[in-house]
């Protein structure tokens, strides 16, 4: 075990791979010589050649057409979206021809390719590197939407995200890369390595997809959260004091419906928070099974806890951003019923 | 400010639209043979006066004449010309068989046979090409069982691809032909991943993706293009300039200023101009490109000057925008008369056997037509509803198997 960051924790995922697999190649904007500006594949063209990791023109939808191709004759290409704010150049291709090839062809053809994406705010990034698209492709059928939210579930998500033989968006935290966030930008930065997720084996491991976590156990609300938000209501929960279970989801796509019915059953409330903006938003989807199969089991109102219905806001990052106090609010609200 | 002209926003018209006569002065021409052949591994920047040319073999007599000419055997000239009658017979029928209800759509290839057939002939067996819905002949060029495209298009109980795919949207993995979609030049950039896959590997096996000339417009061609320029893979790109894109002709693409072959100068890769009506031309153009490809000299784009003989789709009507025999004054001829005069001329073919094998061609597609329709046409049968919900992933999720299971299967 050595202490990683996310950004340490992703790149020994892929080094790992790479060395264990010669199908697996890497490119991107930037991601070569320079090793991407979030260096998560930082000494991977040093280490494997420049024919396995290599820069891209900035093409977003060149750079998923591509690796369609390259997973079509049968390499298992992993490509980096530098901000998930860019991503939409390539959204056809990901719509239209990804998460389409295998049906449409009847298996003929699929695309086992994963798109690393870093995602979310907390950064003074405005609307142009913040904001959190995960909805808009938790909706496409036969895509898959992993998100990881702390150093040993990201090495573990992205190695299993990667041999999958379907395609995958792997939706980063940029906030978490390099320490723990809690949603309360006023307090020092916390690092990683004294986190016991942090604690992350060098070796090959494997994170099934759709399977969530159980963060903290509780029984008077369950709280459904992925990313950056999971630390946030972890904070939110130790503050308030109120007996909440937290569930962090880690992929969207499989989601592990059977640990959310169990959980809401359980506690007969429901808190769902994300970064992304409310109407529309993942959330509603969450809500909505969750009113399906717990309906008899509910005791308040499900609560959604998200960013507002605007873009993402650059001097008022703190006003738009969900954080602790806004979570437990919501927490509150679910127990005056 | 003096001498200036006001400004006026400028939309390109067609030369002719219906009640006027054919007109084709515009599209720039040049005689069987006239075009150079340069060496497959001369250095792009000596090509650069290439997209302005017409590479022609055939000339008005049927004789093969110039640099270009391809050495074939007339066995594979006749092969070639067996896919090309078939794939005419083949559509005329469909469209029949849509008009009859038999099927909900279909689009014929009339006028553009010889690209995928001479193109499918060139090509290795490990090749791959990324096509459009206009690229039927490949498919017969390579034996492709006619009874399988029957059943796709009726979306029958034997659909290969299990009821999931609008007609002609074919895929055929073993007969090197990706899967097509709706959307227009998505595969394009696939077409240059995998020569990418293919030259990371040490393969030698290259690709072939097609575009439209009304695609040439989107953005996602621009980006495959700029791939092949950059990472310099064993790909051939396409444009089949067929003047028309369902209504817009081709100058809504930017035909009207310059050649779609033309597109390549910028790229830093070779453009090929070839007239598409010519089995020859396009064979030994597609050659070139390919022995330049695996020479590790990269991509080539060549266009493909033809005419769409027929209607966009069975949903559409070109007499309400485009004037009447417009085929018929298409300057490049027929792709099937031509070959077969050809064929006449080296002394390989009579008329007479030309009838056999027009006659032969037919029977064969009748009876596997037959066959497709006796498993059923559109309604009479189709495959389980069981298979809507596979292949959406891998392993489907609990989402597909609940509802499965919600509507009984």
């Amino acid at each position: 075990m050595t202490a990683m960051n996310m950004v340490q924790a992703l790149n020994s995922a892929l080094d790992g791979k790479m060395n264990e697999d010669p199908d697996i190649l890497i490119f991107g904007e930037d991601v070569g010589y320079f090793g991407g500006v979030f260096r998560v594949t930082d000494k991977l063209q040093e280490k494997y050649g420049l024919t396995r990791c290599f820069d891209t023109p900035i093409s977003e939808g060149g750079i998923v057409a591509t690796a369609i191709g390259m997973g079509a004759y049968g390499l298992r290409p992993v490509v980096e979206i530098q901000f998930a704010d860019y991503i939409l150049p390539a959204f056809d291709q990901l719509v239209s021809e990804a998460a389409r090839l295998r049906y449409r062809s009847n298996g003929d053809f699929w695309a086992p390719i994963t798109v690393r994406v870093p995602y979310g705010g907390g950064i003074f990034g405005g609307q142009t590197h913040s904001q959190s698209p995960e909805a808009l492709f938790a909706h496409v059928v036969g895509l898959k939407s992993v998100i990881p939210s702390n150093p040993y579930d990201a090495k573990g998500l992205l190695i299993s995200a990667i041999e999958d033989d379907d395609p995958v968006i792997f939706f980063e935290p940029k906030r978490l890369y390099n320490g723990l966030f809690e949603g309360r930008p006023d307090d020092a930065v916390k690092p990683w390595k004294n986190h016991p997720l942090a604690d992350v084996p060098e070796e090959i491991y494997r994170i099934p997809l759709g399977k969530a976590r159980t963060v903290r156990e509780g029984s008077d609300v369950t709280v459904l959260a992925y990313g950056t938000m999971v630390h946030v209501a972890l904070s939110a929960i130790e503050e308030c004091g109120i007996d909440a279970e937290l569930i962090d989801l880690r992929s969207i796509v499989p989601l592990d419906i059977d640990a959310i019915v169990e959980s809401v059953r359980r506690t007969g409330r429901c808190v769902i928070a994300h970064e992304a903006s409310r109407y529309g938003g993942f959330g509603g989807e969450l809500s909505a099974l969750v009113q399906e199969r717990c309906f008899y089991h509910l005791r308040a109102p499900i609560e959604r806890v998200t960013g507002w219905d605007t873009p993402y806001p650059h001097a008022f990052e703190w006003d738009y951003f969900p954080g602790p106090q806004r979570v437990i609010d919501a927490m509150q609200r679910t127990q005056e019923v | 400010m003096k001498n200036r002209t006001e400004l006026s926003l400028y939309v390109p018209e067609p030369s002719g639209r219906p009640g006027d006569e054919p007109d084709f002065s515009n599209v720039a021409l040049q005689d069987a043979g006239e075009q150079r052949c340069p060496d497959t591994l001369t250095p792009e920047i000596e090509l650069r006066d290439m997209p302005y040319g017409l590479i022609r073999v055939l000339d008005d007599e049927g004789k093969a004449v110039g640099p270009w000419t391809p050495d074939l055997p007339a066995d594979h000239l006749l092969r070639g010309l067996d896919a090309m009658v078939r794939t005419r017979i083949f559509d005329d029928r469909m469209f029949r068989a849509n008009r009859q209800g038999k099927t909900s759509f279909y689009m014929k290839s009339s006028g553009e046979e010889a690209i995928g057939a001479a193109q499918s002939l060139c090509l290795g067996e490990r090749d791959m090409c990324f096509p459009t819905y206009r690229i039927l002949s490949w498919l017969m060029a390579r034996d492709y069982p006619m009874t399988a495209l029957g059943n796709q298009i009726f979306s029958n109980a034997e659909d290969p691809l299990k009821g999931r795919q609008m007609p002609v949207l074919y895929s055929a993995r073993d007969y090197g032909f990706y899967s097509i979609s709706g959307n227009l030049g998505s595969r394009l950039g696939h077409a240059v991943g995998w020569a990418m896959a293919s030259a990371y590997r040490h393969d030698d096996s290259i690709a072939l993706g097609y575009v439209g000339e009304g695609t040439t417009a989107e953005g996602n061609v621009h980006e495959a293009l700029t791939f092949a320029g950059v990472y310099r893979p064993p790909v051939i790109l396409c444009v089949t300039n067929n003047q028309w894109a369902i209504s817009s002709f081709s100058g809504i693409a930017g035909g009207n200023r310059t050649t779609f072959a033309a597109k390549a100068l910028a790229y830093g890769i070779p453009g090929l101009r070839v007239d598409g009506n010519d089995f020859l031309a396009i064979h030994a153009a597609t050659n070139w490109a390919r022995e330049r490809a695996l020479g590790n000299k990269g991509a080539t784009l060549i266009e493909l000057v033809t005419y769409r003989a027929s209607a966009h789709s069975s949903s559409d009507d070109p007499t309400r925008y485009r004037p009447k025999n417009e085929d018929k004054a298409w300057p490049l001829g027929d792709p099937i008369e031509r070959l077969k005069q050809h064929l006449i001329v080296r002394g390989d073919m009579t008329e007479d056997d030309y009838r056999e094998l027009y006659e032969d061609c037919e029977k064969r597609v009748r009876a596997s037509i037959r066959e497709a329709e006796a498993i059923g046409t559109l309604g009479q049968s189709k495959p389980s509803v069981k298979a809507m919900f596979e292949q959406v992933f891998k392993e489907p999720d609990w989402r597909q198997i609940e509802q499965r299971r919600e509507v009984g299967y």
